[in-house]
């Protein structure tokens, strides 16, 4: 690489020239920021103006560019030189939109801009063109696990987008549950009668196709790589064992109903006439058509119970505490199995709520239409006696205890369990749960671990540091960004679809399959070319490590919530760029701080916040940094700027990948440098976190919580650093809250460390 | 007959037998109705409820309830239930239904001035407004009737003095002009619908 030529440009346009003092910014560009070149522009972003950085760049051998103008969320198409470095100096969103336009203000607003100038020209100087991943790979095909509706669907769908399918089935043949049902709720309007399921449809399109390879009785046995470049085994029942690279791999293991035999107050393996859904389906396959007969002893069925919400939605820790979803249709359907072939039967469905997602409530009309009574209730015990039952159950509506006598056969909808392998964080959840004090969860774990226990059974078996499945949120269902990135989960490339993230109808599954599908795609394409997946998509970087300063802590490899670090024979730290989605946790993690991006590091963060020219004691103008998440706290921030909001001039705003990234050495560096307070704004984080990199703002708050000793240490009120939650919505609330933070550091004495 | 709880039983009489009590089965228990009846808090059961009886099988309880007479006709429920069931209507069809198996509640006062109205009507084929008014005074006994007389006196003169009150209607007052013909009318309108209602 040639020499280092920073060229700083300054904006007039957007009122910048008439509230500012471009001429003085470009003096400290030039003089403090030692940029080589500097040029003010009245209109920066139009075709002249990009034009004349365009010819820098070409002919004058510039080869760090700072943009002093507007956000960078703006513009960026202007901006975007590719064989650059670039940074931006925020003028627009960040000092004359949140400042009042007066003469009071003038002095301070001007400081700010200048300071953000400074920022900006330290940033570029440290940051490097991304080369590029030169370990890039580029296998495209994609690898489905489990051969239901879900996985089906996935196969065909990136077959259909001209990608090359591997499609691994635990049983003997495709279909998986939906090939046990007698017929699908509907899918099409009027959405009045169930449906042929379209299973047999789909397993012969997948026959007929070239690009899907499947293999029945198979599990994945192994599976090692990254993005571009699995490897995957596949043990077959046979024995044999089988090895495909794939570029993507989709998990699609569906469910398990929740096991009715823990649900023996309600009848079940009392009675044979007390079922659970998939009991009736296969009750339902049998009489084909013609009359279900009751089980105990073939006789005729004149009245049919349906309990919803059997061991589900509970709220004693018994059983599943969540709603499933997809049983009220069911239930629906089941009910018109008997309606359809004889309307003389009673089918009561006892419900608490009834919920029908899609257009499941046009369902619910056309089962009621057919005479399906519903009874808001719930069901205490069924009491099987000879060849009848009795249902017990609670009128909500008539609010009073009461039964249905001589039911011929009773369906508990017992809920799905997610099919998704072993929980890798299983204990360390519950060691956090001792820790608060509810041990239940950590007896649970050693119970399982204990010999002759049955384990949980991994279904990708990967070889990661972190463990043999991809991590689990709640309940067992896969994690993802639930609002952002669903079919995410937390190991790059590997996507689920359908049930098993969480539980769904056939619909939903459908599509969900689809969509997983096309990240599947997504992501063997940027793999090949090395590209970051979302939410920095595009991004070049990836983690590069000085390892001959690496102390082998492991804090690396243990927080990176994507996996993407494993360990050789010496625990050095092994980086998969790969799998590295580009929050820099790492880097806020290492100690030694020897993990840096080329365009994101310690010293780019760092520089910027020394550059600050902070005002001696005397002075009573306080600085305050903060350091916003880029994902949700910045945009906001910028959002508020175009509402003019106004917001305090002491506070110097630095964006962050996440708040993962932060190292605790720049809230050191930044209290030595004297300012007065440190303000973090990141997503929300726990169970239903907001984090775009799911443990990022977490960790930092963990981080944080310890920065007490630090400020002790330096003999600082440890209010002057504080983590604050903040969501993309808060334009309103952030200027606020910065205002009151900053009225709460004034009051406090000037930093003692001004000056040195 | 009796009637096994939660069977279908009443609720295919109520479809048979009630007007527009086919709509009962589509009722999704939200409670909208139940909570916008102006009266609702008169009542011994809201609608909600009584559709919920129904399909509980509580026949005697459903036609024994004061509910349905104690319904204004404002069609707040109708407006608002969001399966569009015609709720107004199916109380007064459980109302009839309730009164002509005898088990509308006794001395109910809007059955009494509801049949007190009919007797009136069917007479003449016009409404004896003074007739019906001294009706419902004396329904409780005479000297109730002398008492609601003499409370109601001023609105009474006020009235014949502003011509909205004929005293000589007391004499029998006018009717319509083919007053067999219209009882005929009534009588085999009474037959059809019997006869599609299943009522003796």
């Amino acid at each position: 690489m040639a020499d280092m030529k920073v060229a700083a440009y300054i904006c007039q346009g957007c009122g910048l020239g008439e509230r500012l003092d471009t001429a003085g910014l470009a003096k400290v560009a030039q003089k403090e920021g030692k940029a080589a070149v500097v040029k003010e522009h009245p209109f920066l972003c139009n075709a002249e103006g990009v034009a004349m950085i365009r010819n820098d760049i070409d002919n004058e051998a510039v080869t760090h560019v700072m943009v002093a103008a507007c956000s960078r969320r703006a513009k960026t198409e202007a901006f975007g030189f590719t064989d650059v470095a670039v940074s931006r100096a925020n003028l627009r969103e960040g000092v004359i939109w949140v400042r009042p336009d007066d003469e009071a203000s003038r002095e301070t607003t001007q400081e700010m801009a200048a300071d953000y100038v400074r920022m900006g020209c330290a940033e570029v100087k440290k940051m490097k063109l991304p080369a590029g991943n030169a370990a890039t790979a580029t296998n495209r095909r994609v690898l489905v696990v489990g051969g239901g509706i879900s996985g089906m669907t996935a196969a065909l769908e990136a077959s259909k987008a001209g990608y090359q399918v591997v499609l691994v089935e635990k049983g003997a043949a495709l279909g998986g549950w939906a090939a046990k049902l007698y017929k699908r709720s509907p899918s099409r309007s009027p959405y009045a009668d169930p449906q042929d399921t379209g299973v047999d449809e789909m397993i012969a399109a997948i026959s007929a196709d070239s690009n899907i390879k499947v293999y029945t009785n198979s599990i994945t046995s192994k599976t090692e790589g990254a993005p571009g470049r699995f490897k995957v085994d596949i043990s077959q029942e046979s024995g044999a064992t089988v090895t495909e690279e794939v570029g993507s791999i989709i998990q699609a293991t569906g469910f398990t109903l929740y096991d009715a035999n823990k649900l023996p107050e309600l009848g079940y393996g009392k009675s044979a006439n007390v079922v659970d859904q998939g009991g009736l389906e296969a009750l339902a396959k049998a009489a084909n058509g013609g009359p279900i007969k009751r089980p105990s002893d073939g006789g005729e069925v004149k009245s049919v119970v349906f309990v919803q919400c059997a061991g589900q939605r509970d709220e004693t820790g018994t059983h599943l505490p969540y709603c499933s979803g997809s049983c009220c249709l069911t239930s629906v359907k089941q009910a018109m199995y008997f309606k359809d072939n004889n309307p003389d039967i009673d089918t009561v469905v006892v419900y608490t709520d009834l919920r029908m997602p899609g257009n499941g409530e046009d369902f619910y009309r056309s089962g009621q239409n057919k005479g399906v009574t519903f009874t808001k209730g719930k069901v205490s015990s069924v009491e099987a006696t000879g060849n009848t039952c009795k249902v017990n159950f609670q009128d909500l509506i008539l609010n009073e205890q009461t039964a249905i006598e001589n039911a011929d056969l009773v369906v508990l909808a017992t809920g799905q369990v997610a099919n998704s392998g072993v929980d890798v964080d299983a204990k360390l959840k519950a060691e956090i749960a001792a820790a608060a004090g509810d041990s239940t969860l950590l007896d649970a774990y050693n119970a399982s671990q204990a010999e002759g226990a049955v384990k949980p059974i991994s279904v990708l078996n990967l070889t990661y540091r972190q463990g043999p499945d991809v991590p689990q949120l709640k309940y067992g269902f896969t994690d993802s960004h639930f609002i952002c990135f669903p079919y995410e989960t937390r190991r790059t490339g590997i996507y689920s679809a359908g049930p098993v993230r969480r539980p769904m109808d056939i619909v939903q599954a459908t599509e969900d399959a689809t969509g997983a599908a096309m990240k599947a795609i997504q992501a063997v394409e940027n793999a090949a070319v090395g590209r970051a997946a979302h939410p920095r998509s595009g991004d070049l970087s990836y983690p590069i490590v000085r390892i001959e300063g690496c102390t082998q802590c492991k804090r690396c490899t243990v927080e990176c919530p994507f996996g993407a670090i494993d360990e050789d024979e010496k625990r050095y730290p092994v980086f998969n760029e790969s799998r590295c989605r580009r929050c820099g946790t790492c880097m806020g993690a290492c100690p030694v701080r020897v993990i840096s991006f080329e365009n994101y590091s310690v010293d780019t963060v760092g520089s910027q916040l020394k550059a600050v020219d902070v005002p001696d004691e005397f002075s009573e103008k306080p600085r305050i940094l903060i350091l916003a998440c880029e994902n949700d706290a910045y945009p906001a921030l910028d959002m508020a700027a175009m509402n003019r909001e106004v917001y305090s001039a002491w506070v110097r705003v630095i964006p962050v990948r996440c708040l993962g990234s932060v190292n605790t050495i720049w809230i050191t560096d930044a209290l030595n440098s004297g300012y007065d307070g440190v303000m973090m704004l990141g997503c929300k984080h726990g169970d239903d976190y907001q984090c775009h990199f799911v443990k990022g703002s977490e960790l930092a708050s963990y981080r944080m919580s310890k920065v007490g000793d630090t400020l002790q240490g330096m003999g600082l009120e440890p209010e002057r650093v504080q983590v604050f939650e903040a969501a993309i919505t808060d334009i309103e609330r952030l200027p606020k809250l910065i205002n009151e933070y900053s009225d709460q550091i004034a009051a406090l004495p000037p930093s003692p460390f001004k000056g040195f | 007959m009796s009637i096994e709880k939660y069977t279908r039983n009443f609720l295919k009489e109520v479809e048979e037998r009630v007007e527009e009590g086919h709509w009962v089965k589509m009722c999704m228990q939200c409670g909208v109705c139940a909570g916008s009846c102006p009266l609702g808090a008169h009542w011994e059961h809201t609608p909600q409820k009584i559709f919920m009886m129904i399909r509980a099988g509580k026949r005697e309880e459903v036609l024994s309830s004061d509910s349905m007479w104690m319904c204004t006709s404002c069609y707040q429920c109708i407006v608002r239930c969001p399966r569009k069931l015609p709720i107004t209507h199916i109380m007064h069809g459980l109302a009839y239904l309730a009164k002509r198996e005898g088990l509308a509640p006794k001395n109910q006062p809007t059955a009494q001035f509801g049949q007190l109205f009919w007797d009136n009507l069917i007479k003449t084929g016009r409404v004896n407004e003074l007739k019906l008014s001294l009706g419902m005074y004396f329904k409780d006994g005479f000297s109730q009737g002398i008492k609601n007389a003499m409370a109601m006196q001023s609105v009474g003169m006020g009235m014949m003095k502003a011509k909205r009150l004929n005293p000589m209607e007391i004499m029998g007052g006018h009717g319509v002009k083919d007053k067999s013909g219209f009882q005929a009318m009534l009588k085999k309108a009474r037959e059809l619908e019997d006869g599609r209602r299943k009522l003796a």
